[in-house]
């Protein structure tokens, strides 16, 4: 489908109820659906001859710690044939366990162990879930936002001990959050009242 | 009496001159046919995302230099492109053009790089020693117009931070004459040459249809002749006015990706010729005052500009609720950035795509059945960056 809408309303019609909302926006289709039904609309998006989002782009996940269902996850597809962008979420509760897609898309198995490594989401079916990024022994999962910045160990190497040894983060100052309080807006508003004042 | 024959298993890296940086490579050999690889990588992680949700949309520039730290403004172009749909601001076309040639000046860096560096993997030490010496030429040039080598912080939302200097546009167009004099002095020492052939025909071959499920993207889906390229196919800035061909390999083996490169830095030296033509006098960023920063002298002047100058370079500016996806090609492929912003003057999420991460992970799909001397002429063609895949 080489329009937007068509396609918007294309996946629609095929996968109905596994589609919970979409969007166009930014020239880009943003689908939500369920964790049951992500592997059937992931394989759609995949096989279909109308869509063909042949290349997985990224995964991640976006944290909302006030929520109930704390995390979004989101995959990123490109589609070569009809160059568009597809942008597919769903939300899971903190302890949840997701399918993993490694099986229709082999670069998914790195992208998977990052969102791992980095907010503690787990993978049913990974063929390798291992932590990625962080150090060997790394505690806790730094993209979470009650992560701290600083985070909680800092290492260095001890003469005494002759090996590199592992400490709670001490600081001479805390990291500190400016609060700029203040009535300056964005720029919607300079653009409207600019409109007004022109008429 | 029968002897049993155990795999060995190899450690390569972390430090390693062929490792590219600081990756460490676990190899299980059997005999010198590597059975399976598994890449450790991390050692440069730093927590780029989780310091860009911490700062401003402005403060969080110079973090993408740190990225992919041989070719730093293509990585900013891709934050910038972001920050302006979101704001929904235009961009001034000669800045346009300053940053498409300073993309392409990135191109050309980090195709001098990692072409002399794979040649030098192989055996060849004389392509870095010429190649170096114009990426020193190069470098010059980005010290010019942003006051640094290499973290050069120049790429804003809605512009550049300066105009060009007097005398770089002419010292520009001087090296576009000049340089494809040294690709053909590269090409003539390895194009032909025997040795780097063997090392290289037939290795690392990825198929077009690996290429697209291992999520490659740039030289490494060009060369299994797949034409894909983000500047045709979905054109950002002022890349739909030049023209330019998009070099695509055959084999998809390594050698290929090297003749790809060759002839996109052959292409990129044309367009930033186009740029320097088609370049006219004009503003260099957004002339909105809440966006870009007023100049020195109106600050002098104007109690409005000192307001917005304090502002930008306290508070920042504030981005709407919205979310988005926008990728660049940067020189080793598809780069990207999906932004969440919350309304507040830093990013909620800034995640990066970074085109080495995939290409980094099929190390074990690529380099199966090879021998043991083939690691290091796949990995290098594979152009790998530390600071972009750890981030």
């Amino acid at each position: 489908m080489n329009n937007l809408i068509d396609l918007e309303k294309k996946i629609n019609s095929e996968l109905t109820t596994k589609i919970n909302r979409t969007e166009i926006k930014h020239n880009q289709i943003y689908l939500e659906t369920d964790k049951d039904d992500l592997i059937d609309v992931v394989l759609f998006l995949k096989t279909n001859n109308d869509t063909k989002f042949r290349q997985l782009i990224d995964i991640t996940v976006v944290d909302y710690p006030e929520n109930n269902q704390r995390f979004e996850v989101v995959y990123l597809f490109l589609s070569h044939e009809f160059n568009q962008r597809l942008i597919l979420k769903y939300t899971i509760a903190e302890n949840e366990i997701i399918p993993s897609i490694t099986s229709i898309f082999p670069g998914a198995n790195w992208m998977e162990r990052e969102v791992f490594d980095m907010y503690g989401v787990s993978f049913k079916d990974h063929p390798d879930l291992r932590r990625i990024l962080t150090d060997y022994g790394f505690e806790g999962h730094p993209l979470r936002k009650d992560f701290p910045l600083t985070g909680h160990t800092e290492v260095r190497y001890s003469e005494d001990q002759k090996k590199v040894v592992s400490e709670p983060v001490k600081l001479e100052q805390n990291y500190r959050n400016f609060d700029y309080e203040s009535p300056w807006e964005g720029t919607k508003y300079i653009k409207e009242e600019l409109d007004n004042n022109d008429k | 009496m029968t002897n049993k024959i155990k795999n060995l298993n190899l450690n390569f890296g972390p430090q390693h001159p062929a490792a590219h940086g600081v990756l460490r490579l676990i190899l299980e050999l059997d005999g010198e046919v590597v059975e399976k690889a598994d890449p450790h990588i991390g050692l440069l992680h730093r927590g780029t995302e989780k310091l860009i949700e911490n700062k401003t949309y402005m403060q969080a520039v110079p973090y993408f230099d740190r990225l992919d730290y041989v070719a730093p403004m293509n990585q900013e172009h891709a934050f910038a492109l972001a920050t302006e749909k979101i704001l929904e601001i235009d961009v001034p076309i000669r800045a346009q053009y300053i940053r498409v040639i300073f993309c392409e000046i990135g191109r050309i860096l980090s195709h001098i790089l990692n072409v002399t560096t794979q040649a030098m993997d192989v055996g060849a030490l004389t392509p870095t020693l010429w190649g170096f010496e114009e990426r020193e030429k190069l470098m010059g040039f980005y010290e010019r117009v942003s006051g640094s080598r290499l973290h050069a912080n120049y790429f804003r939302a809605g512009g550049v931070h300066q105009d060009l200097p007097q005398g770089l546009e002419e010292d520009i167009a001087e090296f576009c004459e000049t340089f494809p004099k040294i690709i053909n002095d590269l090409e003539s020492l390895l194009t032909e040459n025997r040795i780097f052939k063997q090392r290289n025909v037939d290795i690392g071959v990825v198929t077009k249809q690996d290429a697209l499920d291992y999520s490659f993207s740039g030289v490494m889906i060009r060369g299994s002749g797949v034409p894909w390229d983000l500047r045709k196919s979905q054109p950002y800035d002022c890349y739909e006015q030049l023209d330019f061909k998009i070099p695509v390999g055959k084999n998809g083996d390594c050698y290929d990706r090297y003749l790809c490169r060759i002839e996109e830095m052959k292409e990129s030296v044309s367009i930033i010729r186009q740029c320097l033509s088609k370049m006219e006098k004009g503003p260099i960023k957004s002339l909105d005052g809440k966006i870009s920063p007023p100049s020195k002298k109106e600050i002098k002047q104007s109690m409005e500009a000192l307001i917005h100058h304090f502002k930008l370079f306290t508070e920042g500016y504030r981005v709407p609720k919205d979310e988005i996806y926008t990728a660049v090609e940067a020189p080793k492929g598809e780069f990207g950035v999906y932004l969440i912003s919350d309304g507040s003057n830093k990013p909620y999420k800034c995640k990066i795509r970074a085109p080495g991460f995939s290409h980094l992970q099929s190390m074990d799909y690529l380099i199966k059945g090879h021998m043991l001397a083939d690691v290091p002429a796949v990995l290098g063609s594979l152009d790998i960056v530390f600071g972009e895949v750890d981030r």
